[in-house]
């Protein structure tokens, strides 16, 4: 069993107990202890199912790595599923729920899946589900969706908070082991401004467990003058609980700081996502140790060989009370010593390699009695949901049984990985490292920054230096090329002394036995949260999938939350000697930000509740709010829909607004809508050329509508221009427009027409805008007083400068719903002064708002087209029959060519006509016009499409607009439009100016 | 005759730092050759300070001018003194090819006191550390979703300036990251 030990442990506080509940069940820890370390110190091996088979699963390795033991932590607004054990830090009434099982982790039903396992190879999915065709939909797809994902997905809002910070840092070392803390301090004394990221909670990464001396002084006192050293430095930040989770173009990278995780009542955000620009990064991540690759080797008790001294070192915790160690390096033996040293047995240390001179690691476990048993390898593991024992084998063999050893873990150890994830994100290459058999970076291809010049440095173990001896140099030389590639001058001096007890070269092993029968490799994991073992990857090679990427997605391998972690090497060694290659030609599969999961809510930021996206608001936003505005979401603004009454219903609304605006008198808030000031002594020039008809003529003190096509012909925005005087234009856009037609003016203007002299300045939000209209809207203007707006003073499509009320304004005669009206511009900070004087001066009148919906049926009633509703991005003035629009005389504009082309010039092309119900129905928005026969594909041919429709109150009928081919010449036609539901409507086709043809109305 | 009001009604905020709404601020914006002597002439007359640097704000008293882009400055004013200033402006600027346009009501301000640079650095990708930001430098960037500038206009006083449609917004983040933990 595993248990707490009665001394040590280097992390943990005894005086301080944490009770904790894991399925529902009171555990106790200490404080330091990791969720894993305090579940292994109650005997909680086993801690949940894999993915496929649901078979048993213990708790593996001691840090990110860790395929198994993850959890459902907390409840409602704090729950998240998939977290680790390993890095999970212990705190008082944590809560935890183990995965994918039903009804429990020890009996799972699930679990059937296991003896259906050789049912179920790889590809098992893809050569199922394949037919018959119709069962994917109601039973496959159903099934496979309640079998995915481990967790379950959080049903209840977040609790918690979170936030961004920005960063910037002449040398960013991620890892805060001994490599990172050694290069930090070199790059620190040169003057750079250093960040050091540690992802765990405790400075020093592995060393202080491993051992070893710098300047003959123990690495763990190292640590602590290390840091004692570059806290009291200015220009040296360390920040740990905080992951290196991604590297990006140009030294940008993600980090991931985890605040109050460890402790869940401390104020703050919960997390912090650092967005950091370095000038130089160093990636000091340490090496990760690979599992080996035995039968039985997914059984809980089997664990790596670091993991097991790093509970035993850090927690004082045993994974169990006879451990087994099986290895085809030295470094395991540090393991079987510090089992040993804590008076448990060690029954044996199988080596896979043969006879040989042993190290000095070798020599002492020898002397204190351990067996060490040369050129042997496990054949399997007993047991199931615990390790009971092993079948003792000749590595060099098939795995015909030599010996039972009872035991109750398994420290298993197959060399290290330098974990070169962050040096791959940004595209650093990788060489095979043929004595340590390892990946490592390739210092030649490093990533490069914005100069074409290598920013990335990896230092330490994450370089390939496993050992003391060399790393330290390899660390100090790296912090001091940092800082000297960021422009600081190193100090000179030897690098710092590292030394450690010498070790034996390591044995490649990739299987165990080398010569494994099928039934044991069928049982040999690789990748122990998705249930890929070397039969599958044998399979998926023999099958044709060659590529590691593509043997990746067959067998689902490193695809799990790990990603792979502990299973890409082994995996792709199996592939490689399936395939009869050597390893570096298989290659790796592309690393991927981020190093682990990092949470939603850290990507989110700030971005949430009243904050999660900026909200447009006009000066008149808290009248409309407090008069009972239904709000429409326009681009980032919110519109008034339609003011309700209280009482009423919001269609009750829009009619009543619609008709009081042509009877009375309404007023609308435009102040949404773009207003871009254009001057210069080409800006007419310039505007001829962006709208279709012609602006340069226009007078001063006059206004003319336009239209705006994009480089390929079609309708792109439109709005009334007024000339300002004679080198200036204000450009009115739709709301939606007013940005994007702003950086299209400077976009043809900074690349295309650069020489032409134009400047152009966005004065949407300078100016509140009212849109005064009905037959009273003279009316109240003259009540207000201050300028003259009679017909003689301020005609039709006029506008001039003058004061409403005692306020600044400038009034445009201009109309968007056919009756008389005014728009009339104000100061933001003074547009809630007007718009109140209006509301007041207007009550004889009959004033009402109105909101964006009367709006739309206004403009429909006139057979005013709507920018987004008769456009698509598909649609040319000509086919909204605006030819009147588009100048002939000019040589050229933005579009005119592409509308000459064949297909935009084809008389057949949909046109736009009204349309008028028989019985006087509205017709569904969205409504398609069939014609007679059908398509290649089955479907019924068609001849429109409806592009507004609305219910007109002022005509008490429906109307619409359509796109129909050669619409205007079937006027009076008869069109049937079937609906989905089985209606069936009749409409007649009319002019698309249903109300005032003569526009009467406007011009009075 | 109805006084102006700004978009929050002087919101004021105290955290880690008091995010307060500046009153009303005229705002000209200048576009043209920034080495023409008229253009200098025009914007020294309207604030008696000479055209910054990329990256900077001149600044003396209730005048500033920031410099916005290769074509671009921003002047600051007086509130009341805005229509006066651009007609003077454009007087000395005549048929030169320049833009001087009145922006102060487009725009919302807001002044961070006390420890703004650990506020600014949750929102703006700037470098707002002592060296790389001390006082007169300015910078035209975002605060988390929105276009944004700032200046640093003593060691411990920022300027805010944001479109006016946004001001709650900015307000709202600006007031988030500056909750005391």
């Amino acid at each position: 069993m595993s248990t707490r030990l009665a001394t040590g442990g280097r992390l943990i506080d005894r005086c301080t107990t944490l009770k904790f509940r894991f399925n529902g069940k009171l555990m106790r820890g200490f404080a330091g202890d990791t969720l894993a370390s305090a579940l292994l110190a109650n005997d909680q091996m086993l801690v949940g199912r894999s993915f496929k088979y649901h078979r048993p699963r213990g708790i593996v390795a001691s840090g990110p790595e860790e395929p198994n033991a993850l959890v459902n932590l907390g409840e409602e607004g704090t729950f998240e599923p998939n977290q680790r054990a390993t890095t999970t830090e212990l705190f008082r009434e944590l809560q935890a729920t183990s995965q994918n099982h039903w009804p429990m982790l020890e009996f799972d039903i699930g679990a059937l899946n296991a003896k259906l396992s050789r049912f179920m190879p790889a590809g098992f999915y893809y050569k199922t589900f394949l037919y018959p065709r119709h069962f994917w939909k109601y039973l496959y797809e159903p099934f496979i969706r309640q079998a995915a994902g481990l967790g379950k997905a959080p049903k209840a809002r977040d609790a918690d908070s979170y936030e961004h910070s920005y960063a910037f840092c002449d040398v960013l070392i991620i890892g805060g082991g001994i490599a990172g803390l050694t290069a930090a301090r070199a790059a620190a004394q040169t003057g750079a401004r250093v960040m050091v990221l540690e992802q765990t909670a405790h400075w020093g990464g592995r060393a202080p467990v491993d051992g070893g001396t710098v300047d003959d002084t123990p690495v763990d006192k190292v640590v602590d003058s290390l840091i004692a050293e570059l806290s009291a430095m200015d220009n040296v930040t360390l920040l740990n609980r905080c992951m290196g989770a991604g590297v990006y173009d140009h030294g940008y990278v993600l980090g991931y700081e985890r605040l109050r995780d460890h402790a869940p009542d401390a104020p703050g955000p919960r997390h912090r996502l650092w967005r950091i620009r370095a000038a130089q990064i160093v990636t000091a991540t340490g090496a990760i140790e690979r599992p080996l690759s035995f039968a039985g080797n997914d059984i809980p008790g089997v664990m790596l060989a670091s993991a097991v001294r790093d509970y035993i070192t850090n927690f004082a915790v045993s994974p169990g009370d006879r451990t087994v160690v099986v290895t085809n390096n030295d470094d395991a033996y540090r393991t079987a010593i510090a089992v040993k040293n804590t008076g448990l047995d060690v029954p044996a240390i199988i080596d896979a390699r043969p006879e040989g001179a042993p190290g000095p690691l070798a020599t002492e476990a020898e002397a204190q009695g351990i067996r060490i048993l040369r050129g042997k390898a496990i054949a399997k593991v007993h047991g199931t949901q615990r390790v009971t024992g092993i079948t003792l084998c000749a590595q060099a063999g098939a795995g015909a049984p030599l010996e039972e050893i009872a035991c109750d873990a398994v420290a298993m150890s197959g060399g290290w990985s330098p974990v070169v994830h962050l040096w791959s994100h940004c595209g650093g290459k990788l060489t095979w490292d043929d004595t340590q058999a390892c990946f490592r970076p390739d210092v030649d291809k490093a990533p490069i920054g914005a100069d074409g010049i290598a920013n990335h440095r990896p230092a330490g173990a994450a370089n390939g230096h496993l050992h003391m001896s060399t790393l330290m140099a390899d660390a100090h030389t790296a912090g001091q090329a940092a800082a000297k590639a960021s422009g600081f001058k190193p100090k000179t001096g030897a690098a710092p002394a590292g030394a450690s007890l010498d070790e034996a070269p390591l044995m490649p092993v990739w299987r165990m036995p080398q010569g494994a029968a099928q039934d044991l490799r069928a049982k040999s994991w690789l990748d122990f949260q998705n249930d890929v073992k070397v039969s599958d990857v044998e399979l998926a090679a023999q099958e044709g999938f060659e590529s590691v990427e593509h043997a990746k997605r067959y067998t689902t391998l490193g695809m799990a939350t790990d990603q792979g972690k502990l299973s890409n090497i082994n995996g792709l060694a199996i592939l490689s000697d399936a395939l009869g290659q050597p390893i570096p030609q298989t290659g790796t599969t592309t690393f991927r930000p981020p190093y682990t999961p990092i949470s939603m809510g850290a990507i989110a930021g700030e971005g949430r509740g009243d904050i999660f996206q900026p909200l447009r608001r006009t000066p008149l936003h808290d009248w409309h709010d407090a008069n009972g505005a239904h709000w429409e979401p326009v681009g980032h603004w919110r519109r008034p829909y339609a003011y309700v009454r209280s009482g009423e219903k919001l269609h009750d609304a829009v009619m009543r607004e619609t008709k009081n605006v042509r009877e009375n008198l309404g007023l609308l808030d435009a102040s949404t809508l773009g207003k871009l000031l254009v001057k210069g002594p080409d800006a007419g020039r310039f505007l001829d050329m962006l709208y279709t008809n012609m602006m340069s003529t226009l007078k001063p003190g006059k206004c003319r509508y336009g239209l705006m096509c994009n480089e390929n012909g079609f309708l792109m925005d439109d709005g009334v221009v007024a000339r300002i005087d004679d080198d200036t234009w204000l450009c009115h856009t739709t709301t939606g427009g007013a940005d994007h037609i702003h950086q299209h003016m400077e976009e043809w203007l900074q690349t295309e027409w650069w020489d032409w002299k134009v400047h152009v300045a966005n004065l949407t939000e300078h100016y509140a805008q009212i849109a005064v209209v009905g037959p009273h809207a003279r009316d109240v203007l003259e009540k207000l007083g201050g300028m003259d707006v009679s017909a003689g003073s301020l005609g039709f499509m006029d506008w001039k400068d003058g004061t409403l009320g005692g306020i600044d304004v400038r009034a445009y005669r201009i109309s968007f719903s056919g009756e008389l009206s005014y728009e009339i511009a104000v100061k933001a900070s003074q547009g809630r002064a007007l718009w109140d004087a209006l509301i007041d001066a207007g009550q004889e009148f009959g004033v009402m708002p109105y909101g964006t919906e009367a709006l739309h049926i206004l403009r429909a009633e006139k057979g005013f087209i709507m920018i987004g509703d008769e456009t698509d991005g598909t649609i040319i003035p000509q086919d909204l029959n605006l030819n009147w629009a588009i100048s002939k005389k000019k040589e050229d504009f933005l579009g005119k060519r592409a509308q000459e082309r064949t297909h935009l010039a084809d008389p057949t092309r949909w046109k736009l006509v009204g349309l008028e119900t028989v019985d006087g129905s509205t017709i569904p928005d969205g409504s398609y016009i069939p014609a007679d026969g059908t398509n290649a594909n089955g479907q019924s041919n068609l001849q429109g499409r409806v592009t507004s429709t609305y219910h007109s109150p002022n005509l008490g009928r429906g109307i619409a607009m359509a796109l129909v081919a050669d619409g205007p010449a079937r006027m009076g036609e008869t069109l049937m439009i079937p609906e989905p539901s089985g209606v069936t409507r009749y409409a007649k086709i009319v002019s698309p100016v249903f109300y005032d043809p003569e526009g009467e109305k406007q011009n009075v | 005759m109805s006084e102006p009001v700004t978009a929050l009604g002087g919101a004021q905020f105290t955290g880690t730092t008091t995010v307060t709404e500046a009153a009303l601020t005229g705002m000209i914006t200048l576009r043209g050759d920034l080495s023409a002597a008229k253009l200098k002439k025009a914007a020294k007359d309207a604030t008696g300070l000479t055209l910054p640097s990329q990256g900077h704000i001149a600044q003396k008293g209730d005048a500033a001018i920031a410099w916005m882009s290769p074509d671009e400055v921003l002047l600051l004013c007086p509130y009341d003194r805005v229509g006066a200033t651009v007609a003077a402006m454009s007087e000395t600027l005549g048929d030169s090819f320049a833009m001087v346009v009145d922006v102060s009501d487009a725009r919302a301000m807001f002044t961070l006191s006390g420890d703004a640079t650990a506020v600014l650095s949750k929102l703006a990708p700037v470098d707002v550390s002592d060296a790389a930001f001390p006082p007169g430098t300015f910078r035209r960037t975002r605060l988390a979703q929105v276009a944004a500038a700032f200046w640093r206009a003593e060691d411990d006083t920022y300027h805010v300036i944001c479109f006016r449609s946004v001001a709650q917004y900015v307000f709202d983040i600006l007031k988030n990251a500056a909750q005391p933990r």
